[in-house]
């Protein structure tokens, strides 16, 4: 299967240089694609296929009788990480994550960063994601977000930037355990050539994590993962992180709070619980504390938690950092924290609720992207130059009433990779969501889920809008001489 | 275990159970239409008589034929108790519970799934429907394989293998029943040739003929109700699926055997000793429909005791025991 004819139409590709040569990092795997007989890889891509319906990682279609899924749309062509730009991203991410939960410990105690005038007081305060509730909370060790999935993209001139935080309940990695296990199914040769950094230890690490989460005096505790219920659409990854870890899945329902302590429901009586994972998000956590017409959570959870009695991951409240005119200011908590230039950068983003900004955002709607400060998915989003005139009125109407509740930003320009379409090779749109455990330490998951945009020219990556995704291989470091990790 | 867990799995068991006995008292039929002497007319009434749900059948369909109750049988997404309606159920069950069961156990109820789906949507089943019953046989198997060979046989496994023995214990009582459903072409051709060739048909769609030959050789429909009935070893006869199924609900409670601590183990308890000490003499004089009748209402109270026992979410009232 040859890439002749491929083109990177102008566009950063992750695979080629502009001149069309391969990049050192993706040598030794477009030699590999290249020796190919014709047919083989489309045959691979629907192996894959038929090995990710038969795992039965699909999600349902709504209002289609005859039962139909689909699995999540996944293309067999990897993407590539050399290793020096990976740890590049690494170190960056440790950054971020450090100086983040920092900001976190302090915005719900002295707020000694709103005093010292970095950061604005109205900006936290009229955050929809602001946990009064919060306040005064101290969870173990000061640490607050331990499981982080941030998104990163990289610009026409190469260069990586993080596009959004998400320190709420991440999605995804189960994606980038399972791509790996098909990938393996599906080129096992490719797999002993390469050097690439395994994934598959990232369920016992999540479990380590969560087991420090636990309150001193238990000595072997008990971890579960709270889900909605199998009708939530990332059910399949609870179940799954559930399964790889060997602890119990829980729903709100299989939970009680007696005695001072979280307990669950069993065929034999209630059993004590001592670590969280919840996949709920805050509103739901607990009736009595948050939004009182939850029926998904745990009435008295807080209380317990507050208590010292159990561990929650992520800790409540931690939303605030995901706000989009929050993350405006990410930059400036690395400086003032960690005392440090932020490794890798924000995208520059126009705040609405400043006159000037907003001023140049409504005079540029055709060629910014404007973005909800609290929504994601990819919902809530004005993309300028893909935009009518009518949307972009609406949008103007909408920062006017509202301006605290939009930012904008430049129309990046997303670096692409090849994906097969049909018999050749044309290039997509990606982003890149690495994961980031902070337990005792930080760990970074090497690579993360790439999200593929598979519509033609369409910069949307969420499944929600119709992306895919890919494997990521993060080249080990030390390949000597030749191609970067490719014997 | 999670009430919630246990609940889920054994009724996944169940429905997986329950679709592979569809399929088999099905495969009786065709198996006995296909022996009809020539010019008899097919029978399929009995068929949905022995499902108890011909009230919902009658209200779908006029008469009773071929097409229309395979379709219904097998097919019918608003009958719950179809096949594909079943393995809906079994997976949706299972899909509650995947880091309980093995992911073996998972691929192999999706893939069950899949085939069934794919199955429902072919014109080449109504064709051939014995072949896509001996197919859901064999998945079923499978899974049951995959069930024994990939998950520890502790408390969620006992579920499983509960739920199982019990819709197998009353599935076959149902298989039974289908010869009494279905017309001999005359009173008098009980014990001829005809009456002897329905009963091996029904050993048959039990998978039960060979090991019938083994123990009693010859048909003789007296031995094939012990058979089917009475027998400790064949895995499909009732006696056996109760007392496997009194097994495990001893091994998740921690009760000793032969004594009870609720009313499930009570009620199982009392079931499996009728049958242990019954004649097969007394059985046939007194009615086999009869007996099979009562059996099923005595075992749809055992399934009452264990939701009670195990599943029902007890209010904090009753208080709270700690481990």
């Amino acid at each position: 299967m040859k890439f002749d004819g491929y083109d990177t139409g102008g566009f950063f590709d992750e695979m080629f240089s502009p001149d069309c040569s391969p990049r050192l990092e993706a040598k030794g795997l477009v030699q590999r694609l290249q020796s190919l007989p014709d047919g083989e890889l489309q045959r691979r891509q629907r192996a894959a296929e038929h090995a990710l319906l038969q795992l039965g990682i699909t999600f349902n279609v709504y209002g289609d009788a005859a039962g139909t899924e689909r699995i999540f749309p996944f293309d067999v062509v990897p993407r590539v990480v050399g290793a020096k730009e990976w740890d590049r991203i690494e170190r960056g991410l440790k950054q971020r994550i450090e100086a983040l939960n920092l900001f976190l410990d302090d915005l719900y105690h002295d707020q000694k960063i709103i005093k010292d005038g970095v950061v604005p007081e109205e900006v936290i305060h009229s955050a929809k994601s602001f946990r009064s509730q919060c306040v005064g909370l101290n969870p173990p060790r000061g640490i607050w977000c331990h499981i982080t999935g941030t998104d990163l993209v990289r610009d026409g001139d190469g260069q990586v930037y993080v596009l959004e935080d998400n320190l709420r309940c991440p999605s995804g990695v189960s994606y980038v355990m399972e791509n790996r296990q098909v990938m393996k199914r599906t080129f096992p040769q490719l797999f002993e050539a390469t050097r690439i950094r395994p994934v598959v230890d990232y369920p016992s690490r999540l479990l380590e994590m969560l087991e420090s989460l636990a309150p001193v005096s238990v000595l072997s505790p008990r971890v579960v993962v709270l889900t909605p219920g199998a009708y939530n659409s990332a059910y399949f990854e609870h179940s799954f992180l559930a399964q790889q870890m060997g602890v119990e899945l829980v729903e709100g329902r299989d939970l009680v709070v007696a005695d001072g302590l979280v307990m669950m429901r069993t065929t034999t009586g209630f059993e004590r619980v001592d670590v969280i994972y919840r996949r709920i998000d805050d509103d739901f956590l607990d009736p009595l504390t948050f939004r009182a017409d939850s029926a998904l959570g745990v009435p008295g959870l807080m209380d317990v938690y507050k208590a010292g009695r159990v561990g929650l991951a992520n800790a409540p409240g931690t939303g605030v950092a995901d706000d989009k005119v929050v993350y405006a200011y990410v930059p400036k908590v690395i400086k003032y924290y960690l005392d440090q230039d932020a490794i890798i950068p924000n995208v520059p983003t126009y705040m609405c609720w400043q006159e000037k900004d907003r001023k140049h955002v409504l005079a540029n709607l055709d060629k910014l992207v404007v973005k909800a400060a609290n929504e994601s998915g990819g919902y809530g989003m004005l993309v300028g130059p893909h935009s009518t005139k009518r949307e972009q009125e609406e949008f103007a109407v909408k920062i006017q009433a509202t301006p605290r509740n939009y930012i904008a930003q430049p129309t990046l320009s997303l670096s692409r990779v090849p994906v097969l379409v049909k018999d050749h090779f044309e290039g997509r749109h990606v982003d890149l969501r690495p994961y980031i455990l902070y337990g005792e330490s930080i760990y970074v998951l090497p690579g993360g889920l790439t999200r593929v945009a598979l519509k033609k020219g369409s910069l949307v990556v969420n499944s929600s809008q119709g992306g895919g995704s890919k494997d990521t291989w993060v080249l080990s470091n030390g390949g000597g001489g030749e191609a970067e990790g490719i014997r | 275990m999670l009430s919630r867990v246990a609940d889920s799995i054994y009724w996944m068991s169940r429905y997986i159970e329950r679709a592979e006995n569809v399929a088999r008292f099905m495969d009786v039929n065709l198996r006995l239409m296909l022996d009809l002497p020539l010019g008899a007319e097919e029978q399929w009434e009995p068929m949905v008589n022995t499902t108890g749900d011909q009230k919902l059948f009658v209200s779908k369909h006029p008469v009773a034929a071929r097409e229309n109750v395979i379709q219904f049988l097998a097919f019918d997404a608003s009958y719950p108790n179809s096949i594909l309606s079943c393995l809906r159920s079994a997976r949706e069950n299972a899909r509650s519970v995947r880091e309980i069961i093995s992911s073996e156990m998972w691929e192999q109820l999706n893939q069950f799934y899949l085939m069934v789906n794919d199955a429902a949507q072919s014109q080449q089943t109504m064709d051939e429907p014995a072949e896509f019953f001996a197919a859901v046989r064999n998945a079923s198997h499978s899974f049951g394989g995959a069930m024994n060979a990939t998950m520890s046989h502790g408390e969620g496994w006992h579920f499983c293998r509960l739920g199982m023995q019990l819709e197998r214990a009353d599935k076959t009582s149902r298989i039974l029943d289908v010869k009494y459903f279905i017309l001999l072409p005359t009173p008098a051709d009980v014990g001829t040739p005809i009456d002897d060739i329905q009963w091996a048909a029904v050993l048959r769609s039990a998978s039960a003929f060979e090991m019938y030959r083994k123990r009693h050789g010859r048909i003789l429909p007296e031995k094939v109700v012990d058979f089917l009935l009475l027998d400790r070893e064949f895995p499909r006869a009732i006696h056996h699926c109760l007392i496997k199924s009194e097994e495990s609900l001893h091994l998740i409670s921690g009760t000793p055997l032969g004594t009870f601590r609720n009313p499930a183990e009570q009620r199982l308890g009392q079931l499996r000793s009728d049958v242990a000490f019954a004649q097969v003499g007394d059985i046939i004089t007194d009615g086999l429909h009869e007996f099979l009748d009562g059996f099923q209402t005595r075992l749809n109270l055992v399934g009452r005791a264990i939701f009670e026992t195990f599943f029902a979410i007890r209010p904090l009232a009753e208080g709270a025991r700690f481990k």
